[in-house]
């Protein structure tokens, strides 16, 4: 017996306003709401009401025989609550069913996972309970960001309390053995690792509607006849895609709905096969090999690596830099600040960096099609702004002020030449060959101490504004913002 | 005394000093009694009106080569109905009114020739914007010419009378014949340009005639030997300014026939004389030295503008180009950092490094201290400005570089290089070599850390610049034109 087992992850992040080096500083909020709202709405018309009703209509008929799983993002639940209820409710009506199992990730999408393992926990937490308010799921299963998979991801994924994790049915991975048989990572006790067929999943999800392709148009039987050429022993074919294939990558007139309807019981007409999530495939079939992930894997691009995410530098600039702000995103927490923490998690959205990817010729295609920027560098500058604003008012709130404009000209010599320099302000030759060659030794004296008229100005603003605000109340100052941010 | 000036910027189209000096030597000028009459491509009627007389952006002034005359009105559309049947004088935009043997007045205007030519334009930048004017009008023609002719203005045109039958001769679309030249369209738009000065040299009467940098050297050639007055040639950036070794030898032949035919040409400063001399083969007689200067309104003005950041803030103003050194500031950036980790990098302008800088600045891993804005207009240069703590000007090759003396007036502190002719009148101004990084970072360092430094370089400077007055520069134009004239 071969179990189907699909998985569709449904995702939406928070995209970014083109915010320029002027809105740093200004209480410009970060998101654009209003290109997240329209997107949403299109997504969820196109995609997730039709295909949540397909999906039910299919489970309905089929009582029970048809089951799969979904993951649902912490970014997208949000958005849906916030902008389009109905659609939340169809996935609601789907959970009900019992037919569906959700995966677990973290809440926003993130690559945490890779740097950052206290979020890494906060945010499988944050989405364990999302899941658990939404669908009363308890999920067992665990996926990470674009399917990223290694030893150590695994290990602590097994730590906090999984029992399966989906990965990528990577070739560099696999070399001659089966993607089609579950697997223990190295280091790991009992979790099981299910991988993606990726050749009968893109079959679907990326080559369904290309016309030069030998094999369009695909029909279910057809699909149906590929899946026959696994050999018997294949224990599940794990079938994982992006829900929005349906629908949105693949427009409806593709036909890609009516394949979708008869899949079900093209599938059921033989006997070899039923369908299973993957958390009924893995306690099904406890693992029997081990397989060793030293470096991690993901299911996108050609390469099937993190190039998409971290590939150039302005994206591992962007990353670092991110979660070098993590510490006091969190320490903000506990001032009963939640609008800052917010803020960062959005950023955290792997998204963003991805917008910055450079790799144009073999997958620029895929990667031009999801980005609202014109170009990688556009997304950075408006990321890299979007950070330095976050970091001052992470700075403002944590009570750091600015170190850098200090009340003092700096230690002792400083002052000496203070004296040089208004004793003769006005023999210009002199004081200038003065300052030079005070500049070149400058860098050892007085590091610290920054001045600027303005500077100085805007901060005593600054630290008068923080006063009254504490008096009066801690959040006042960034009502605007809060009130973009949560829901 | 009546200039016929020719240049490609004028305000408020301007892309970087050239405009700015444009329009204060203008009005220098005019200040000292001298009439100019300022040609630009195409004006937008928005050009400053103070003591300017300006010439609409309809103020289109056309040639009437008679076999074109009827495609021309054909292909003409309705907005400019008769621009093409006209014979060759000016009208005002605002009156309507034709001015054929206007007289001078006192001061300033600008008239207009449609063209496409902008400064620092790719030819493919080139041909997009021709393609937005042919959607308007008529696309640029070019008039017959002998091939031989339009790459050696010096032959068969030795005086105003061979030259203005030429003029009137019948034009043709012709500018597969100029293509061997120097690049297929701009080439065509310098001569079209020039054809249509030359159409006003031979209808006005000038003392002198003043061209500003390459596109327009030729345009000055012809109205010179067309009008028979003595030709100053402007030189405010060379092609090995701009290009460095890769300079476009298409561009530097051009530069080096008007600088053979100027009987004057004045440098923007003595770093430009030394590169003039140093690349083309000019009498140094001919030299002389004006340097730029800062408007009245400039050295008075304040910004207004709260500043948001309170992080210091280093800024880079210019396009984003291998002669501004955008580069040489991202590494001193880095070094900058190790000591000062909370400084904030901002580099404002367009260019062709752009996309390389960004990914520079994130190898580095100086990314989230370096801000990009594009290109800024208007306001947005004043807020910048308001803003920025220190201001660097680190280019390779900076024939003058005034927006260093901009910053300055504003009481920004200024870091040059000494490869530029503000390092020669700015002594309140740190000087580095562009390509010593390390002395840049200290000054940086030293600029924001060190108040009394800061304080005593302002003094300096405010002096300085408030010193710098485009009466004077004025002034000494008068002196070279007088020169030439007496």
């Amino acid at each position: 017996m071969t179990s189907v087992s699909f998985y569709f992850q449904v995702h939406q992040p928070y995209r970014l306003n083109r915010f320029s080096f002027f809105d740093i500083g200004s209480e410009r909020g970060y998101f654009d709401d209003t290109e997240n709202e329209r997107i949403l709405r299109r997504v969820a018309e196109k995609c997730y009401l039709p295909m949540n009703a397909l999906l039910l209509d299919l489970i309905n008929k089929h009582d029970g025989k048809f089951r799969f799983a979904m993951a649902t993002t912490g970014t997208l639940l949000d958005q849906l609550e916030r902008w389009h209820p109905e659609a939340l409710e169809s996935f609601k009506r789907l959970s009900e069913t019992g037919c569906v199992e959700f995966i677990c990730e973290t809440s926003h999408h993130s690559l945490a996972f890779l740097s950052d393992p206290v979020e890494f926990e906060a945010q499988v937490k944050a989405q364990r309970d999302t899941l658990h308010r939404h669908f009363n799921s308890e999920p067992t299963t665990f996926r990470c960001t674009e399917l990223v998979i290694s030893n150590d991801i695994a290990k602590s994924v097994e730590a906090m309390g999984f029992k399966a994790l989906l990965g990528e049915g990577a070739d560099q991975l696999l070399g001659w053995r089966s993607p089609n048989q579950t697997y223990r990572p190295k280091g790991c006790k009992s979790l099981s690792l299910l991988l993606r067929s990726y050749s009968l999943s893109d079959d679907i999800a990326f080559r369904f509607s290309n016309q030069s392709w030998d094999r369009w148009p695909l029909t279910a039987p057809d699909f149906v006849e590929t899946l026959q050429e696994l050999p018997d022993e294949a224990e599940f074919a794990g079938l994982f895609m992006d829900y929005e294939t349906f629908g949105e990558h693949q427009w409806r007139e593709t036909g890609i709905f009516d394949f979708m309807q008869y899949l079900p019981a093209e599938i059921l007409k033989h006997e070899r096969f039923d369908f299973a999530t993957p958390g009924e495939v893995a306690a099904a079939h406890p693992p029997k090999l081990d397989l060793d992930i030293p470096h991690p894997v993901s299911w996108a691009d050609a390469e099937r690596d993190l190039t998409a995410w971290l590939g150039n530098a302005m994206q591992r600039s962007a990353d670092e830099a991110l979660y070098k702000l993590g510490p006091d995103a969190r320490r903000t927490l506990e001032l009963g600040r939640s609008d800052l923490y917010a803020d960062w998690q959005k950023l955290t959205t792997s998204d963003h960096v991805y917008y910055m990817c450079t790799k144009w010729f073999s997958d620029g295609d895929v990667h031009k099609y999801f980005s609202p920027y014109t170009t990688p560098h556009d997304a950075c500058i408006a990321f890299m702004n979007v950070l330095a604003d976050l970091e001052l008012r992470l700075r403002a709130a944590l009570g750091e002020g600015s170190k850098g404009s200090p009340k003092a000209h700096g230690p002792g010599d400083a002052t000496a030449r203070d004296e040089l320099a208004s004793n003769r302000p006005q023999s210009s030759a002199k004081t200038t060959q003065a300052a030079e060659a005070d500049a070149g030794e400058a860098d050892s004296s007085e590091q610290a101490s920054i001045v600027t008229p303005v500077a100085k100005k805007v901060q005593t603003e600054r630290e008068n504004a923080n006063k009254s605000n504490k008096k009066a109340a801690p959040k006042a100052g960034r009502k605007s913002k809060k009130q973009r941010g949560s829901k | 005394m009546k200039v016929l000036m020719l240049g490609w910027e004028f305000p408020p189209q301007i892309s970087g000093g050239l405009g700015t000096a444009c329009y204060g030597l203008s009005r220098g000028l005019a200040k000292q009694g001298v009439g100019v009459l300022f040609v630009i491509p195409r004006a937008l009627g928005s050009e400053p009106k103070e003591d300017v007389e300006v010439i609409g952006a309809d103020q289109v002034l056309v040639p009437d080569p008679p076999a074109t005359g009827a495609a021309a009105t054909k292909s003409n559309p309705s907005n400019q109905p008769d621009a093409a049947r006209v014979p060759v004088r000016l009208r005002h935009a605002y009156t309507g009114a034709h001015q054929p043997t206007a007289s001078m007045a006192p001061d300033l205007h600008v008239f207009t020739v449609d063209s496409p030519l902008r400064p620092y334009m790719t030819e493919r930048g080139y041909d997009q914007r021709l393609a937005e004017l042919s959607q308007r009008k008529d696309p640029p023609g070019v008039r017959a010419s002998d091939p031989s002719k339009a790459s050696s203005p010096k032959a068969g045109s030795d005086s105003a009378a061979s030259s203005s039958t030429q003029a009137s001769s019948p034009a043709k679309r012709q500018r597969q014949e100029i293509r061997g030249g120097y690049g297929p369209n701009l080439g065509a738009e310098v001569e079209r340009y020039a054809h249509a000065v030359a159409e006003l040299a031979r209808t006005r009467s000038f003392d002198v005639i003043h061209a500003h940098d390459w596109m327009t050297f030729l345009a000055g050639a012809s109205a010179a030997r067309v009008s028979g007055c003595p030709l100053v040639l402007h030189v405010h950036a060379c092609e090995y300014d701009r290009a460095g070794d890769r300079a476009d030898e298409r561009i530097v032949a051009l530069e080096q026939r008007g600088l053979d035919e100027a009987d004057r040409v004045i440098c923007v400063s003595e770093y430009t004389r030394g590169v003039i001399e140093r690349n083309y083969r000019v009498d140094p007689a001919k030299l002389r030295v004006v340097h730029n200067a800062v408007t009245q309104r400039e050295q008075e003005r304040t910004l207004h503008w709260n500043r948001t950041i309170d992080d210091p803030i280093v800024l880079f103003l210019g396009r984003i180009t291998y002669q501004k050194g955008p580069d040489y500031f991202l590494e001193a950036a880095a070094r900058v950092l190790k000591v000062l980790p909370r400084a904030r990098f901002v580099l404002s302008g367009e260019g062709d490094m752009l996309p390389k800088m960004i990914e520079r600045a994130a190898k580095l891993g100086i990314g989230a201290n370096v801000h990009f804005t594009g290109f800024l207009k208007g306001e947005e240069v004043e807020r910048m400005y308001a803003m920025a703590d220190l201001y660097v000007m680190p280019s390779v090759s900076e024939p003058f570089g005034i927006s260093s003396l901009e910053a300055m007036a504003l009481d920004i502190p200024v870091i040059v290089s000494r490869q530029s002719g503000a390092a020669e009148v700015l002594s309140g101004a740190l000087k580095v070599d562009f390509w010593d990084v390390e002395d840049l970072a200290g000054k940086i360092i030293a600029l924001l850390t060190m108040p009394s430094l800061r304080a005593s370089l302002l003094e300096e400077g405010r002096g300085e610049v408030r010193r710098m007055r485009w009466e004077e520069r004025g002034r000494s134009l008068r002196e070279i034109y007088q020169e030439l004239v007496s």
